[in-house]
């Protein structure tokens, strides 16, 4: 007993020294402290870190600083303006005619029968360090035949012992191009880019024929050699240097080589995690990414954490020397020309719920948070001059807010195929002119959205090119200028136009019914039930009665595709700085229910259909700004969207956070982030020192309510009377039940 | 008693398929293979072909349980529900919609479940057995009635706010111990230390109240009169012969969830971070994977019958009287 209680002390004093430099509720090692690392969250598993396959936000965040397409965005200038990443400069469009003539820049676009980039990538780049690329003495490839027996002991990539690496070659980025035709791949970008690239929806017929000759001979998991299969459309010109052809003349083609879809991929890649049982053990492309970038993931659990180290081949990039004005002041021209990356280690940590979260940035163990409504008031306070910035409880902590308006925007779409609010006719436009001016998104975002969002006055969100703003950017069917600012119209002319509408005061002129409308939503719970009666409360305002029809996201999707729903709320993240990318969501072309498109509204405008034809080829020029002025302004008098808002984005960022520039389009930015750990190590210990009085009370407690029980035990039990028992098996009734 | 085993396990085939018919009726009601397909790929350009692509490589461009096309069995076979059950009914779960494999998922996913759910098991029992026999020993008195009324507060309180709570108070506040998150080996402890006291406290209410009741109606049969009769001690008369004769009830509600243990809790391993088989089963509903709803109700159906059956045996080991024929 007496050796148990000394180990017992032991141990426990041997815990105590063990945590004494970390604070207890330290949720990382003690040996991590202090140390360049970046700690992050994340709550949802990735699905896919394959870049042909990856589009959504939480997986690019990751292949993002993996892989590396051959552009990127400049991660200061505004407006977004693209930059050479892998290239050695910037391609240039090569226009030629149905004949191969080359054509000059302005070259009619009815005469450019196809478009050639030529790209030519910095010599000298090479792979992160990956066992699909080591090979043996005789320079043979170690693992690329790998047998049960070779996998016995193989649980995750890093328990294959040796690595290798190899220059990028064009020939790489080619054969990812090829991979979006894979037929055993899911990439969400095939059927546009077969509308672009030459040949490549001919390549995927072959590929896909190639795949079912082979399972029949070698099953379905074979290695598909694209190699062995040219794609006109993407041609390897030399080592550094590939040609990609384009139908017609596409100048967005270039935000496109800014993605992780045209990334490169090796195929020794390929050629590895195809192999014969990697897939049971979840080694696979989709979650091993190989890559250039500044970032390689050496630990891969999405249920836990996912850890992005410094790629020790990473290629000699350097931090921007030039930004905008006010960068300078902001020290983010610093360390301007110094090489990239900055930090060694980024931890993402999971953790689904938000309080967890809030409260883990708060201790310091995150290094930034985004604010959810349930923390807004906690985080931000407005100004005399309405202007948002943190609370002196965060000041005190050296808490700073970043604010950026997101590219993106979310709307209430009308249905144009439906016969009340739909349609081109002058009564169906006015009602939903009406419509428009009674939705006062001023107060919706005030009280919705804590404020963090624009009231948009037309599709295009700020920062894209044909976003307007002031007295000319005004949506005038719904604002006046007064003041220098946007008003409102009042609520009388949204009257009067109902009325022209043919339904004065709420009310049908022909049937005398009152107008009832209906709004389709996703099925949500208690927490939204004031934003749909305040939606509700917004059409009362002109004595239209809306009646809300929630129902689950799948049957949403359902009825939008159908053409079912009358009103709806959605919304659009742009994929590029281009107009093209939002005016396409009301081009007749994109329509849901003929063409499955991305016009949920199915709004079809014959001379809107035509300028759209026109405008979307064309380059960034006064003739296109203007064609987009008038584009827009036939949407805001059609009137198929309430426009809505464009959401702000706000931030949080602790003191030792360095290097912050919110960027809404570019997501390889964590090379250009800055930790400094021993200040935060420092905050930490400050702000988590254990308070054990608690435990010390709660202990008292239970002492102090114990003492009683024991001396009323004690008092029973000498009542009972002898206290000299006989052994239990002489006992009757034990054991008895 | 290896019959019995035999039978009851035989047993199992018809409700483990029963169960399944359930979940898949269930899951296809409210889903169609193009949902899910939709939710895999993601709602920016989808295309028609992309669907009806993931639905082949899945297996899920088949009718659902009947195939008007077939001729014979294969109107059975060549349906979803029976390409999918069969290989289940074999163990072969498959792979995940998003590509990973389930059976290796489950695997790595078991432990940490089993990290909270079994200190919270045994440390539970012990505490409420304790405090159920300290309210049986102390019964008709205020420790009692102050107990009962702890037990029906504690009863009352969600599970929840014990989460939002301990976390708020324990390392929000006090700072004594990490909020969420998870490590590897011993360096788990230290994230366990408040889930498994919330749970512990979550279901003191309810567990304490049960034994509670057990014991005192232990404590009205005659042998206990006979007992104190003798003049024994109340302790020796608690735990030598209440105590050993309240097994039985205590076996049957402890016995039957030691193998869903395995399972986890949906709810506190979101909260506090824990990478187990809960949370993986609130990931495939929310992201509508039906694979690994199917899996997990499968395996779920299969530990709640072989919990029952380790009760049953169990009654034979503090039972003599009880025989399994």
């Amino acid at each position: 007993m007496k050796a148990l209680l000394k180990y017992l002390l032991a141990s426990l004093v041997v815990l105590l020294s063990a945590c004494s430099d970390n604070p207890w509720n330290s949720p990382y090692p003690a040996a991590d402290a202090g140390k360049n690392t970046l700690y992050s969250a994340f709550s949802e598993r990735p699905k896919h870190l394959d870049p042909v396959q990856s589009y959504s936000s939480n997986e690019i965040l990751l292949t993002a600083q993996i892989y590396e397409p051959p552009l990127q965005y400049h991660y200061l200038k505004r407006p977004y303006t693209l930059i050479p990443a892998t290239t050695a400069k910037m391609p240039v469009a090569q226009y030629f005619d149905k004949n191969g003539a080359n054509l000059p820049d302005g070259a009619d676009i009815a005469q450019i029968a196809y478009t050639i980039y030529e790209i030519s990538i910095k010599p000298g780049i090479r792979y992160q360090p990956h066992p699909a690329f080591a090979k043996n003495e005789q320079g043979e490839f170690l693992y690329h035949d790998l047998t049960t027996e070779d996998l016995t002991k193989v649980y995750k990539l890093a328990d294959f012992p040796h690595t290798g690496t190899r220059e990028l070659t064009a020939e790489d980025y080619v054969f990812e191009i090829k991979r979006l035709a894979h037929p055993r791949l899911h990439s969400p970008i095939l059927g546009l880019m077969s509308d672009y690239i030459v040949g490549l929806k001919e390549y995927s017929a072959t590929l896909k024929t190639a795949a079912e000759a082979q399972v029949g001979q070698e099953g379905s998991d074979a290695y598909l050699d694209l190699n062995s299969y040219s794609l006109e459309g993407a041609q390897v010109v030399d080592t550094h240097t590939y040609r990609i052809k384009i139908k017609g003349k596409y100048p967005q083609f270039m935000y496109w080589l800014a993605m992780p879809f045209f990334a490169p991929i090796p195929w020794e890649a390929e050629r590895f995690y195809t192999q014969q049982g990697l897939a049971k053990k979840n080694i696979t492309l989709d979650w091993y990414p190989v890559g250039t970038g500044p970032y390689m993931l050496t630990e891969n659990d999405p249920n836990r954490v996912m850890i992005l180290e410094r790629n020790p081949n990473f290629h000699g990039e350097t931090y921007p020397s030039e930004g905008m004005q006010r960068d300078e002041k902001a020290g983010l021209l610093v360390d301007a020309g110094k090489p990239l990356p900055f930090i060694d280690r980024v931890i993402f940590s999971r953790d689904k719920e938000s309080i967890p979260r809030w409260n883990k940035f708060l201790q310091g163990y995150y290094d930034a948070s985004g604010i959810g409504s349930d923390s807004f008031d906690q985080a931000v306070q407005l100004t005399g001059q309405g202007e948002a910035t943190v609370t002196e409880a965060m000041k005190a902590q050296g808490i700073r807010l970043e604010k950026e308006v997101a590219t993106s925007t979310y709307y209430m779409g009308f249905n144009m195929l439906d016969p009340v609010v739909g349609g081109p006719s002058q009564s169906a436009r006015k009602l939903r002119q009406a419509i428009s001016i009674a939705v006062d998104y001023e107060e919706y975002v005030s009280i919705f959205a804590n404020g963090r969002g624009i009231p948009a006055q037309g599709p295009i969100a700020p920062g894209i090119s044909g976003h307007r703003d002031g007295k000319e950017g005004i949506n005038p069917v719904v604002y006046d200028w007064l003041n220098e600012r946007p008003q409102r119209k009042p609520i009388a002319v949204a009257k009067a136009l109902l009325a022209e509408a043919g339904y004065p005061n709420g009310m049908d002129a022909k049937t005398g019914a009152p107008l009832v409308l209906y709004f389709d939503v996703t099925a949500r719970g208690a927490d939204d039930k004031s934003s749909l009666d305040w939606i509700r409360k917004q059409f009362q305002k002109i004595n239209i009665q809306l009646v809300v029809r929630s129902t689950d996201y799948n049957r949403f999707q359902d009825k939008i595709r159908k053409g079912n729903a009358q009103i709806f709320e959605w919304g659009w993240n742009a994929d590029y700085p281009d107009p093209e990318n939002f005016l396409i969501l009301l081009s007749g072309a994109e329509r849901k229910v003929d063409n499955d498109g991305q016009n949920a509204a199915n709004y079809n405008n014959p001379e809107y259909n035509h300028l759209f034809e026109q405008m979307k080829n064309m380059e960034d020029s006064l003739e296109r700004r203007q064609i987009i002025d008038h584009m827009v302004k036939i949407l805001r008098q059609d009137a198929p969207w309430l426009w809505g808002y464009h959401p702000k984005d706000y931030g949080l960022y602790h003191a030792w956070y360095g290097n912050v520039k919110p960027n809404k389009l570019s997501n390889n930015n964590i090379k250009y982030f800055r930790i400094d750990g021993s200040l935060r190590e420092q905050k930490r210990r400050e702000w988590n020192e254990p308070v054990l009085w608690p435990v010390a009370l709660g202990l008292m407690v239970l002492v102090a309510s114990l003492v009683p029980a024991v001396i009323a035990y004690r008092r029973r039990e000498r009542g009972t009377g002898t206290r000299h028992t006989l052994p239990a098996a002489q006992e009757p009734g034990a054991g008895n039940a | 008693m290896l019959n019995y085993i035999i039978r009851r396990m035989l047993y199992a085939i018809p409700i483990l398929i029963g169960v399944n018919l359930i979940t898949f009726t269930l899951f296809f009601v409210v889903n169609t293979p193009d949902d899910m397909a939709r939710m895999q790929l993601g709602i920016k350009r989808v295309t028609p072909e992309a669907i009806e692509k993931w639905k082949h490589e899945r297996g899920y461009d088949k009718p659902l349980i009947f195939s008007e096309a077939e001729q014979g069995a294969a109107k059975f076979t060549h349906t979803i529900f029976f390409e999918k059950s069969a290989a289940m009914f074999a163990f072969d779960f498959g792979q995940a919609d998003d590509g990973r494999d389930i059976a290796y998922e489950i695997k790595s996913r078991m432990l940490p479940s089993l990290a909270i759910a079994l200190p919270v098991f045994l440390l539970g029992l012990v505490v409420y057995i304790t405090f159920a026999l300290a309210m049986a020993f102390f019964r008709a008195t205020y420790v009692d009635f102050w107990g009962v009324v702890l037990c029906v507060a504690l009863m009352s309180i969600s599970s929840l706010f014990y989460i939002i709570g301990g976390q708020f108070l324990i390392s929000k506040l006090w700072h004594l111990v990490p909020i969420s998150g998870y490590g590897s080996g011993l360096d788990a402890g230290k994230f366990l230390v408040l889930p498994v006291i919330i749970g512990v406290i979550s279901g003191a209410g309810a567990s304490t109240r049960w034994y509670r009741t057990i014991f005192l109606e232990e404590m009205g049969k005659d042998y206990v009169r006979t007992a104190r009769a003798k003049g024994l001690p109340e302790s020796i008369v608690l735990f030598r012969h209440v105590l050993r004769n309240a097994m039985i009830p205590i076996l049957t509600g402890a016995v039957v969830v030691i193998p869903l243990l395995f399972l986890g809790s949906l709810i506190a391993e979101s909260f506090f971070g824990i990478p187990g088989l809960g949370s993986y089963t609130i990931d495939a509903i929310n992201s509508q994977d039906f694979a690994v709803v199917r899996a997990m109700v499968f395996l779920g159906s299969l530990l709640y019958i072989i919990g029952l059956i380790l009760t049953d045996i169990s009654y034979t080991l503090v039972d003599p009287r009880i025989r399994l024929e």
